[in-house]
């Protein structure tokens, strides 16, 4: 908590707002904590300073700590990956590379139980979302106040350190999975194939409307579910360490302790559940027919 | 919790990073795994051949051993069966050089006999010639009764 006091619904407000850096148009009145306005005389780019700030900045701009968390587990997961790569031997592995073929070899059985077709690409996928989204998940873990506090000091208005809490970085990655899906199935079947596969399935082909309709939302749901399910499991476990943080210190522990050694399921879970579904998604789109 | 660009950089980083993964990450540590499943997989062959020729060679020792055993007693029987004869040889040997060295003493002892017998033979001639001359010399002429002496002479 920051040190002003501010009521309970500010604090779980503030935590779950981005740190957002966008433009704020001329003639924008930006209204501080202490009520003054100011009125800006021309565009400005700049860090949103409340929610309602970051809302008004609309599409262009960034989640400056989202961006940066998730840019920065990709680089420190790949950072070992690589490191690992190339200790690669057929001798005896040791430490890191040890751990590494340990998770390689789980997801590569993972994706060959459930992926039949041909593809060096869906492998390497599904580690990378496996890990990255198990890394950004695992940013709950992390007190919840502990890095905010240091940006704070820093002089930032919101920090957010776990990404997978962000329907942005949920999205982003649900979307690639989605033209992934669009690219192999195009490329598979044949754009006349992977039509004849939405429009003449499950009804006769007369009816090709309404089976465009029904296949067209399986079809959406796949992202959506993706990202949603992802987000949603990780906004609630945020919120909840959140409204636990709420409480009086002394007794903080005999909730946020279980609910830690609880989520430690819940991340890996879903980092697992993500790739799986992305990998069975991408085997759907690699098969020629039913 | 605005979508915003955010959305469009984390899907470009998804496929930077899994374009990383697919070229530097993933390959070189699956093939080593790959190696080293074969490495292990002929190293258990190897070892199981190598166990496999280790029985055969242990097997075709004995055989070896066996039949130079079998050998080395046919050897020895047939040493043992040589100088038998050997044995028996020299002793028919030694047998027939005795036997004829006995019947040499034999001949030389008979040759010796005939010999005095001859001689002694003609000495009682002489004798009985000298005596019957004797005799004679004063009955009749020698000359007369020389050849009723050698009828004599020759039936001795």
């Amino acid at each position: 908590m920051s040190s002003e006091m501010i009521t309970s619904s500010e604090y779980i407000k503030h935590h779950l707002q981005n740190l957002t850096y966008g433009k704020l148009p001329a003639g924008y009145e930006r209204v501080d904590h202490e009520g003054h306005t100011e009125v800006l005389t021309q565009d400005t780019w700049t860090l949103a300073h409340t929610a309602a700030e970051a809302r008004d900045m609309g599409f262009m701009a960034v989640n400056v700590d989202s961006m940066g968390w998730s840019l920065f587990l990709a680089l420190f997961l790949f950072f070992f990956f690589r490191k690992a790569a190339k200790m690669a031997t057929t001798g005896v592995p040791t430490g890191l590379l040890n751990f590494v073929e340990w998770v390689i070899e789980f997801i590569d059985s993972s994706v060959r139980g459930s992926f039949t077709g041909k593809n060096d690409m869906v492998a390497p996928m599904a580690l990378t979302i496996f890990g990255w989204i198990f890394l950004m998940n695992f940013m709950d873990l992390i007190p919840i106040d502990y890095l905010p506090f240091v940006a704070h000091s820093a002089g930032l208005p919101f920090f957010k350190v776990v990404p997978s809490t962000d329907p942005n970085v949920t999205f982003g990655m649900s979307i690639a999975v989605f033209l992934l899906i669009l690219y192999y199935s195009t490329k598979v079947k044949g754009p006349g194939g992977f039509f004849a596969e939405l429009a003449f399935h499950p009804f006769p082909k007369w009816m090709f409307p309404v089976n465009l309709a029904l296949e067209g939302v399986g079809l959406l749901a796949k992202p959506v579910s993706l990202a949603l399910r992802l987000f949603g499991n990780m906004y609630a476990g945020e919120v909840i360490f959140i409204l636990i943080a709420l409480m009086p210190f002394w007794i903080q522990w005999v909730l946020s302790l279980p609910w830690a050694i609880f989520h430690i399921l819940i991340i890996t879970l879903q980092a697992f559940i993500f790739m799986t579904l992305t990998v069975v998604y991408m085997d759907m789109a690699h098969q020629e027919s039913h | 919790m605005n979508i915003n660009v955010t959305l469009v950089g984390q899907t470009i980083m998804f496929f930077m990073f899994v374009w990383f993964c697919m070229k530097f990450v993933w390959p070189p540590i699956v093939n080593a795994l790959a190696a080293r499943k074969q490495l292990i997989a002929d190293g258990l062959a190897a070892g199981e051949r190598g166990k496999h020729e280790l029985e055969l060679a242990s097997k075709r020792s004995a055989e070896v051993l066996h039949d130079a055993k079998v050998k080395a007693s046919e050897i020895i029987a047939q040493a043992e069966k040589r100088s038998a004869q050997i044995v028996d040889e020299a002793k028919n040997a030694a047998k027939e050089e005795g036997d004829r060295m006995i019947a040499a003493a034999k001949a030389e002892v008979e040759q010796e006999l005939f010999r005095v017998k001859e001689a002694l033979r003609q000495q009682v001639a002489d004798l009985a010639v000298a005596g019957a001359e004797k005799i004679l010399r004063r009955e009749v002429d020698a000359k007369a009764h020389a050849e009723l002496l050698t009828a004599i002479k020759e039936q001795l």
